[in-house]
């Protein structure tokens, strides 16, 4: 009879061993499914996209106005429109974000003014952009008077993108030790000698790497941009940048009405008939590549990074 | 030499006096580069001081119109009619379905991702799952928008074909999907910083896996898992296109998700396509829709802060 219980325990313990480590597997299963519905999401929606809008794909598409006719229309004005706003914006927001960035992490001394500086940012990255539009709406469209233009989209889109930047450059300012900047002080460099002879070259793959995911998010933003009042339909380009009298340069383009791709596609995709929807989807299928390109190769960078710095 | 021992120091004290010249320029320029860069910090603090301010504004404006009062309790929405109702409620009841709906995917999904990939993948899958994520959450939402509209909806119909051709419904499970990776990414991150000698431990005491990960891990990491939520709520908040797009932008005072409704954020989008003057109650409306809006993120934001303050486990 003693030796009757351990062995029924025995036997007890190991189904209880077994039906643990049966949701072990219950879990990883769980686990790989969970993941399944992104991929399969993901999946869907890209080939979705470009079954319905493989049609249009054309060189036509990419240099034709948008158009009452569904088989006319193309993304001209769309393109020009996202490329000149990526240009303010980047324009804008990489010089502040990683003087920002260089300033918290090189400059700032701890108290509340920092304090204050570093609750902002992490705060802002929380802000819906929606809101943004409607800061620039009443800022940049009527206070400054700069209506609704380029420059206003770009501002703001720059201002959206800011705390990226500068969460970047932070991070890879503070990957690089210590004993670079004592090296550099102690052959006499001053501090801003060390920042720019040292810290930002060893930065910079890292700062590009979060440039190219901020980029990335503001050519797919379309809330913000619609806020300030971006025109849907728009069948003429901003004026040149280049032009044929001295100084050849001209900046009017800052000023001009203008349309985004994410917007195109937008007035596409509220249209009730299917033609426009074919449309959307050739729309939303070059956004969707560039915005797939320039993540990769963010991700890309950053993989290469970790592999080949070795301090 | 003696002949001329004043040439000498003359010399010296040229040359000193240039040092000293240098010198001061040199700190004259660390100062002035050192304003600079901390303005360029600043610039971040004037956004925020920006937004509260023109939200402010235009919302004073607005409230000295429509009584607070009745901002709050009315339960119409129609501020283009001639019969003017401006009840938030009615835009809120659409936030709140198609966020819970999302929340609702987005939350069990991110968690049960983000533990699989701390505690349970091979090295492989999270190399290969982690940037996945990532571009899933680059895709833009406009392109979430026309994938809920067009495709969701229409799949959704088979299985319930009364489905309107907008609803909460489609949109909220698309944005539940948006969200996922930043559930699971900050989540994953709170969880690997969980010390080792946590889970050694918990094996050592005869635990498996599954047991670690749900009653060491977990409630260890919880403060990050919380934020990590926190920030998934505002996100289904603030989202704007994916509703404007495929919940349709009918003032709809629901909490069913079947039915179409607009969110405060998709209002504001059907306002700006329109062409409403400025300084009309109108163009003020979308102000005070803008700062209930943030108000509720910042509510998030205060609650996510307590969380963590409360769980916060130190090592």
């Amino acid at each position: 009879m003693a030796a009757a219980a351990p062995v029924a325990n025995h036997a007890e313990l190991r189904a209880l061993i077994g039906q643990h480590k049966r949701w072990d597997a219950i879990f990883a299963v769980c686990g790989l499914l969970a993941l399944m519905v992104g991929v399969l999401t993901f999946a869907a929606l890209f080939v979705d996209m470009a079954l319905d809008g493989f049609g249009r794909l054309s060189w036509d598409f990419f240099t034709s106005y948008p158009s009452r006719r569904p088989g006319q229309a193309g993304i001209l004005s769309a393109w020009v429109g996202s490329t000149l706003v990526m240009v303010v914006t980047a324009f804008f927001a990489v010089p502040l974000g990683v003087a920002a960035g260089v300033y918290l992490e090189e400059y700032a001394s701890k108290n509340w003014v920092t304090d204050v500086i570093e609750i902002n940012i992490t705060n802002l990255a929380g802000v819906p952009s929606i809101v943004y539009g409607l800061l620039a709406l009443g800022l940049f469209v009527y206070q400054f008077g700069f209506g609704q233009s380029i420059l206003s989209a770009g501002l703001t889109l720059a201002l959206l993108i800011l705390p990226v930047v500068i969460v970047a450059t932070r991070e890879a300012i503070r990957s690089i030790p210590q004993s670079i900047r004592e090296g550099s002080y102690a052959l006499g460099a001053t501090q801003w000698q060390t920042v720019r002879y040292h810290i930002l070259p060893y930065s910079s793959a890292g700062i590009l790497t979060g440039v190219i995911i901020g980029m990335a998010r503001a050519i797919g933003e379309t809330a913000p941009i619609i806020t300030i009042g971006a025109l849907t339909f728009i069948a003429f380009l901003p004026p040149s940048p280049i032009t044929s009298q001295p100084p050849f340069v001209s900046f009017e383009w800052l000023m001009s009405p203008f349309t985004v791709m994410p917007i195109q596609m937008f007035n596409w995709t509220s249209r009730p008939e299917a033609a426009f929807h074919a449309n959307a989807a050739a729309a939303g299928f070059v956004l969707v590549i560039m915005t797939l390109a320039m993540n990769g190769l963010a991700i890309w960078l950053r993989y290469r990074l970790r592999r080949n710095i070795k301090w | 030499m003696s002949a001329v021992p004043g040439h000498s120091t003359l010399m010296d004290t040229t040359l000193q006096g240039e040092r000293l010249a240098k010198r001061r320029a040199r700190i004259v320029r660390e100062r002035v580069i050192e304003l600079v860069l901390f303005l360029a910090a600043l610039v971040s603090v004037f956004t925020t001081v920006g937004i509260v301010y023109i939200l402010v504004k235009e919302s004073v404006v607005f409230f000295t119109e429509v009584p607070i009062l009745k901002f709050l309790t009315d339960t119409q929405w129609t501020p283009l009619f001639d019969d003017a109702h401006f009840g938030i409620v009615v835009l809120l009841s659409g936030t709140l379905t198609s966020s819970a709906v999302a929340l609702l995917i987005a939350i069990p999904l991110g968690t049960v991702i983000a533990i699989y990939l701390s505690e349970f993948a091979r090295f492989r899958v999270r190399e290969v799952a982690k940037p996945f994520l990532e571009l899933l959450g680059g895709v833009p939402t406009i392109v979430y928008g026309y994938f809920a509209l067009l495709f969701v909806t229409p799949l959704l119909q088979r299985i319930y074909p009364e489905l309107p051709g907008f609803n909460l419904l489609s949109a909220g499970i698309v944005m539940g999907i948006m969200i996922i990776p930043y559930v699971s990414s900050i989540s994953e991150d709170a969880m690997r910083a969980v010390p080792m000698s946590l889970r050694e431990g918990s094996y050592a005491m005869g635990a498996t896996r599954f047991q670690t990960a749900v009653k060491v891990v977990v409630p260890a990491a919880f403060s990050g898992i919380a934020s990590a939520y926190i920030l998934g709520i505002s996100r289904a908040v603030g989202e704007t296109m994916i509703l404007a797009v495929a919940a349709g932008m009918q003032p709809n005072l629901t909490f069913n998700p079947l039915e179409p409704a607009a969110t405060i954020t998709a209002y504001i989008v059907q306002v700006a396509l329109g062409d409403l003057p400025h300084g009309s109650i109108g163009y003020q409306t979308i102000f005070a829709a803008g700062l209930t809006l943030m108000l509720f993120t910042l509510a998030c934001n205060i609650a996510g802060h307590m969380l963590r303050k409360t769980f916060r486990e130190a090592y």
